[in-house]
């Protein structure tokens, strides 16, 4: 049952990703300033959507797991931040492929990407942290601990472009901006494709969890054939 | 006010071995000894990052004293005997980054006269405001760092995984005193636009010494 779904759940975000990239190749228009470059913000853009919504799934369930103290939430938290770290290092390498050619420049050490970098570095040391630590409860407790922390430079991320000056663009989308700044055909085309990875970040987490119970399982049997 | 009891003994037993004091003071003038070697001590652009130099000084400082801070009750199972007593986690934590507060405060201060010498800056004109972002900076780094400093204190790797922690965690304060203590250096008030990074590492320093406080307690029960 369980395998069904991921197959069907899989089959859908593979469906969704081809038509996607179908419809941004070669139904709609190139921009009117940057030209094709411009494709890449619908996987930019998403990118960072999908990664902040795996940082505050992984942020849940640690405070979840301090609360109940149920490893299940640990080993959630761990797979939204491994899934969300991909996502964000795919935010990070189209978003310097786009200032290559718009910028001139692979970095430009502005706010909102040294924010990015500072925020995958945080998550990466989380994920270092774990792997120093052996013993389950003890890594559980830790690394819930410094997910919570790891959170506000997510927050900062996110509010960056509107504290500080950046060479970043604004914010764009009507949702946020209250305004229509850019065409509804490509805000659309925005929204499907976060939900093609935001769907496929879903899924990555689901086959990452059962990695991860399987783990545990093997572990057991390894304890039971050392103690007989 | 048991804390100050636990920040006094920290500081005792540190004053009469002088271990993480010596070594971080030397190794902080060892940084700025080797940071002349970077660019040119003597030009006019000095001026422009004196308060990023100072500051990283200070932050590699810092993980030394800091990583001491745990690890220091590791012999003899002090840390355990700690935890067992009647003092709570958070007194027990506040206690701890006090007396790394104060130690800190200690190398920096001595740090100042060193590094206006090495590299003729005058910082005299604004030495109380400075002293003042040098306190807000340093309680943020502390709070932090003794924070990780106890997550870390069982790990083998406990060296490392601080300031690999620490560094990106505590930039935005780390951002803001560099960014004051520059235009402080320079003999300017800080005024107009600049007192957002003054909000920015005050706020700093509350919110993540509510959260440190909020969570000690589930990091040192085992």
């Amino acid at each position: 049952m369980a395998k069904n779904i991921r197959l069907g759940l899989g089959a859908l975000v593979g469906m969704l990703l081809l038509r996607n990239l179908y419809i941004i190749l070669f139904n709609l228009p190139d921009e009117m300033e940057q030209g094709p470059v411009y494709r890449i913000f619908y996987y930019h853009l998403p990118a960072f959507f999908a990664a902040i919504l795996c940082y505050i799934t992984a942020l849940v369930a640690s405070s979840m797991y301090l609360i109940k103290k149920n490893l299940r939430y640990d080993a959630i938290a761990m797979s939204a931040t491994e899934v969300g770290l991909a996502f964000a290092a795919v935010n990070l390498i189209t978003g310097m492929i786009w200032g290559r050619i718009s910028w001139g420049i692979w970095w430009a050490w502005d706010a909102r990407l040294t924010w990015a970098l500072i925020c995958w570095l945080v998550y990466f040391g989380y994920l270092m942290l774990r792997q120093a630590i052996d013993d389950p409860t003890e890594r559980a407790k830790n690394s819930a601990v410094l997910s919570i922390f790891a959170f506000v430079s997510v927050a900062i991320t996110y509010k960056a472009i509107e504290w500080w000056r950046t060479q970043h663009p604004g914010p764009v989308l009507s949702i946020r901006t209250g305004k229509q700044l850019i065409d509804p055909v490509m805000e659309n085309m925005l929204y499907m494709n976060f939900l093609a990875l935001a769907t496929l970040a879903v899924l990555m987490v689901i086959i990452r969890l059962n990695q991860e119970e399987m783990q545990r399982q093997i572990d057991g049997l390894r304890r039971r054939a050392h103690a007989i | 006010m048991v804390f100050l009891q636990i920040a006094a003994k920290d500081l005792r037993s540190e004053l009469r071995t002088k271990e993480s004091l010596n070594a971080s003071l030397s190794f902080a003038v060892v940084i700025l000894l080797l940071f002349s070697f970077a660019f040119d001590p003597s030009s006019e652009a000095v001026a422009e990052f004196s308060g990023g130099l100072l500051w990283l000084v200070f932050a590699f400082a810092g993980a030394l004293i800091l990583n001491r801070s745990f690890a220091r009750e590791l012999p003899n199972d002090c840390l355990e005997v700690l935890i067992a007593s009647p003092v709570s986690g958070a007194q027990l934590f506040l206690g701890k980054t006090v007396a790394s507060f104060v130690l800190l405060m200690t190398i920096e201060v001595i740090c100042l006269p060193i590094f206006g010498i090495f590299y003729d800056i005058t910082w005299t004109p604004q030495a109380l405001p400075l002293l003042g972002i040098f306190a807000l900076g340093t309680w943020g780094m502390t709070i932090l760092g003794t924070l990780f400093s106890a997550l870390t204190v069982n790990l083998s790797l406990r060296e490392l995984m601080l300031p690999m922690l620490l560094y990106p965690l505590m930039l935005p304060a780390l951002m803001a005193a560099m960014r004051l203590t520059t235009i402080l250096l320079a003999g300017n008030a800080i005024a107009g636009n600049d007192m957002v990074w003054l909000r920015l590492l005050i706020g700093f320093d509350i919110i993540f010494t509510v959260l440190s406080l909020a969570l000690v307690e589930t990091i040192l029960v085992r």
